[in-house]
């Protein structure tokens, strides 16, 4: 036998290099597994029949001619639901298939698994659903006057401020000194957003595939494979053990993932016919198969003192939660709590209000309740500075928030905070001269169309200061496991394995755990296992931006305990030997809000917080109403940017996404039904619609985070929206309180 | 229906449907799932695949009018084993997040390069206009395939 195996000197990606993304050579090869690629030896096809009305009671459901159809192995309706009929995210408000009612439009019905798609589909068109039409609750401000979508109020009772009205899923306020105080000058708007979309490219898929002893086997593209399992399960009438989720290739996600889409379905037809079935959303399914971004209405006012000083924030907010309640009461209160925007204030109540209609169910998506309300408190901003004849970027600059400093809720930020330096850094970047005309089309607002040489193009130079919490709130027991497997090679070589169940959904946190092991450990023989509930516990969600904190917490952990345990044996491990340890990583604590004043009860009801800063310069055709964004410089607080390369990507990613709901993105609904189900409807920014982004990243290390991390995802898709519509607003002189902007609005609105 | 056709540089043959799409053949017949189904109508161009050395999409595409023509795609493009320079651009620039577009966008870069060895920015953001992608910003994009052109 050799020497005991040692460590060998560690020559790549540690914690803050730039490192290749593991996955990327399969992926641009076309290896990659999707989870839409997936195969079994005898798969059938699942599809979903879905609800043509918005609200309808259920008559009848006549599954005879579709069972009879060639290559149909199952049909199945809420009757063969094996458990629990509902399930949800936060509250079991949702069912497995409707039953009695349908509350949206495309909502699941009835499922098929034939041997070709194609036959599905059919049959799926061949079951009689006998509907009777229900009043539409699809008005947001005359919902909690209407008859209950949900006869059972199913967000009452868990600590939120009462509020018996039908269709109200959470009203709160949060009040702070003085509401009414006065102050020099005040500004008043009103704002609007539209519905915005995830998009993401991979539609939901996976395969389920029957374990032969009555449990089964997930392959899916989700964001947190244990509380899939824990909501599948009992629909089920399974044990957690007997159901398996296996993290799949995850083409994007953006908060549309956090709810289930196929995987009970697909489970149901796989165990009852005893073969693997695979399901596979078209785009247009896409669009009813995940929740999307609440669209808001908000009426602020502004006062504040001659000097610029703001004195008193009041801002009433109204969600439209659609038909189920998803994370709305958590997106509720992340609006009210980011309201006010990253500057300190003695004075403000705030109102948030979220309610069920029967428009398109509403959850998460980047940004979380903080992109809705930054959209219209910058805008605010700029009235205010307007009003004071002072340079925004000063406005802003006089009240940033800082570390010391108290926000709404009470809560003491404690952490890094340095919104001053963001600003100052976005603000230094320099910002390109104005291109001379004349010019080639493409470089003007219409492109490739032609539509002008020039006339009637509006230069405008906008700016944003945007912030949003990092972790899951409001008492919320947060964690993340890993386990980490140390072994000899058969060379001699020290290899750790590591176990974490994070979701790889793009953003990188592979490389974010690989690099977190290899520099714990100085190994460079480091890889990750595939992400399974089989095998560590849960992860927690791929949301909040907490995953590179909470992944980089739990591994270190994990690495640091190893790493003791082979120190405890003398540095080395003989072949055959093995370390295998997990360990729980959990963030600060934090605490419930008052549900009355909306103030903290423990020391903090967020974990910690980022901010972005955003320049943006745009041209605008006013006689066409067409727009070109022209560049856009920003600085983000990052903590410490473990793979700068990636960090960027965000930034960029991030950016693209809030330049989409301020100039494009909205899901269009008349009466509750979806009229734009498509990516030649609903469009997302193209290859011409992106700017250059010069990014800067402000490091400033999170003194209670692992490596002072903090998340990078969300502050530039909430500050992103609200920049764009600055510059919009310079360049056109109108008010523009409604995103995705139209044509239509530049052109003709108010100003 | 019987068709014939070479992928990637061999001959294959399969038995489909009159109204079976190109994409639907590759992915679920032939093996050959690197080109993505994101949109099914042309719009997002993951699907994309050089037919008979021009860029389509494979979703738009009826297998049968494939009869006898020559397909190349995501999987065809490294050379042996290697991977090609517009690929290799794609890795070092960080140009893949979720990757789902990328297939797509390796097929429609190898293809202006061949057109354009040496596009303009503006010449780059057109060509790539007919690929979605939804998580980089097309930021990274841009860096690659400029760095693959200079390669």
């Amino acid at each position: 036998m050799s020497t005991p195996a040692t460590r060998r000197k560690l020559e790549l990606g540690r914690v803050g290099e730039s490192v290749k993304r593991v996955d990327a050579v399969p992926k641009v090869t076309g290896e990659f597994a999707y989870s839409s690629d997936l195969f079994a030896a005898g798969m059938l096809w699942g599809h979903t029949l879905r609800s043509p009305h918005a609200h309808a009671r259920i008559l009848s459901i006549d599954i005879s001619e579709a069972v009879g159809l060639a290559g149909v192995h199952a049909v199945l309706t809420h009757d063969d639901v094996p458990g629990d009929k509902r399930y949800g995210l936060e509250f079991p408000d949702q069912p497995v298939l409707a039953f009695d009612r349908v509350r949206y439009f495309g909502e699941p019905v009835a499922l098929v698994a034939a041997e070709h798609p194609e036959q599905a589909r059919r049959a799926a068109a061949a079951i009689k659903v006998e509907y009777e039409p229900l009043e539409l609750v699809v008005d947001p401000e005359l919902a909690a006057d209407q008859p209950a979508i949900h006869p059972q109020h199913w967000t009452q009772g868990h600590g939120y401020r009462d509020d018996p009205r039908p269709n109200v899923v959470r009203d709160m306020r949060i009040e702070r000194g003085d509401p009414d105080a006065r102050a020099d000058v005040s500004v008043e708007g009103y704002y609007e957003l539209g519905i915005q979309d995830q998009a993401f490219l991979g539609p939901e898929s996976g395969l389920a595939v029957p374990d032969g002893e009555g449990g089964v086997d997930i392959y899916v593209a989700t964001q947190w494979l244990h509380v899939d399992r824990d909501q599948v399960a009992p629909c089920l009438n399974l044990s957690r053990e007997q159901v398996r989720i296996h993290l799949a290739g995850v083409g994007g996600a953006f908060g549309g993932r956090e709810d289930l889409s196929m995987q009970l379905h697909a489970a149901m037809l796989a165990l009852h016919t005893n073969r693997p079935v695979k399901m596979v959303y078209n785009r247009e399914e896409s669009f009813f198969g995940h929740v999307h971004r609440h669209p808001g209405r908000i009426w602020a006012e502004h006062r504040a003192n001659r000097d610029g000083k703001l004195v008193c924030v009041r801002m009433r907010i109204l969600l439209d939660g659609g038909a189920y309640a998803s994370s709305s009461t958590a997106v509720t209160s992340n609006a009210a709590s980011f309201a006010v925007g990253p500057y300190a204030i003695e004075n403000a109540l705030i109102e948030s209000t979220c309610v069920y209609t029967n428009n398109p169910p509403c959850g998460a998506m980047r940004g979380f309740g903080a992109v809705q309300t930054c959209f219209a408190a910058e805008a605010q901003m700029d009235k205010l500075a307007a009003e004071l004849g002072m340079d925004p970027v000063e406005l802003r600059l006089r009240n940033a928030l800082a570390s010391g400093d108290e926000l709404p809720t009470g809560q003491k930020i404690t952490g890094s905070m340095p919104v001053e330096e963001v600003i100052r850094r976005a603000a230094a970047i320099p910002v390109p001269d104005p291109e001379e005309l004349p010019r080639d089309p493409i470089r003007l607002p219409g492109g490739a169309g032609n539509t002008t040489r020039g006339d009637g193009v509006q230069r405008g130079v906008g700016f944003a200061v945007g912030f949003k919490n990092i972790g899951y709130s409001e008492g919320f027991d947060d964690y993340t496991a890993a386990r980490v497997r140390l072994f000899a090679d058969t060379d001699g070589d020290l290899v750790a394995e590591i176990y974490c169940a994070a979701a790889e959904v793009g953003q990188g946190v592979t490389n974010v755990i690989l690099q977190t092991a290899r520099t714990e450990l100085e190994l460079e023989n480091v890889m990750l296992a595939p992400g399974t509930t089989g095998e560590v516990g849960s992860a927690g969600s791929a949301s909040a931006s907490r995953m590179t904190w909470m992944a980089t917490g739990a591994v270190q952990a994990a690495c640091r305990a190893v790493r003791d345990e082979l120190d405890r044996r003398g540095g080395g491990l003989a072949s055959g030997d093995e370390i295998d340890l997990e360990r729980i990583y959990r963030h600060p604590r934090t605490g419930p809000l008052e549900p009355e004043t909306g103030q903290i009860t423990t020391e903090r009801a967020h974990v910690s917080f980022a901010a972005a800063a955003m320049r943006v310069v745009v041209e605008v055709d006013v006689d066409l109403g067409l727009t070109r964004v022209v560049w856009i410089g920003t600085a983000q607080d990052v903590g410490t940017a473990v793979n700068p390369q990636a960090v960027y990507g965000q930034i960029e990613g991030g950016t693209a996404q809030g330049l989409g709901l301020a100039l494009m993105e909205e899901i269009q609904t008349r009466d509750g039904l979806i009229t734009n189900a498509s990516f030649t409807d609903y469009l997302i920014p193209t290859a011409l619609d992106m700017p250059p982004v010069v990014a800067e990243l402000v490091e400033h290390p999170e003194p209670e985070a692992p490596f002072g991390v903090k998340g990078v995802g969300e502050p530039p898709t909430v500050v992103s929206t609200a920049a764009v519509m600055s510059a919009m607003r310079a360049a056109t002189g109108r008010e523009l309180n409604r995103v995705p902007v139209k044509p239509d609005d530049i052109v003709f609105s108010g100003s | 229906m019987k068709i014939e056709l070479s992928v990637n540089g061999e001959r294959k043959e399969a038995d489909v449907w009159p109204g079976e799409s190109l994409l639907f053949t590759l992915r679920e017949k032939l093996g050959l799932p690197g080109s993505k189904n994101a949109c099914e109508q042309g719009e997002c161009g993951s699907c994309s695949v050089l037919l008979d050395e021009k860029l389509v999409c494979s979703c738009l595409v009826l297998t049968a009018q494939a009869q006898g023509h020559e397909i190349v795609t995501v999987e065809g493009i490294a050379e042996d084993d290697r991977l090609h320079r517009v690929q290799e651009a794609f890795v070092q620039t960080g140009a893949v997040q979720c990757g789902f577009c990328t297939p797509g966008l390796i097929v429609a870069t190898v293809d202006l390069l061949a057109h354009r060895p040496e596009p303009s920015d503006d010449e780059i953001r057109e060509a790539l206009s007919g690929n979605l992608c939804r998580c980089t910003g097309y930021q990274k994009i841009f860096d690659a395939v400029r760095l693959a052109a200079r390669a």
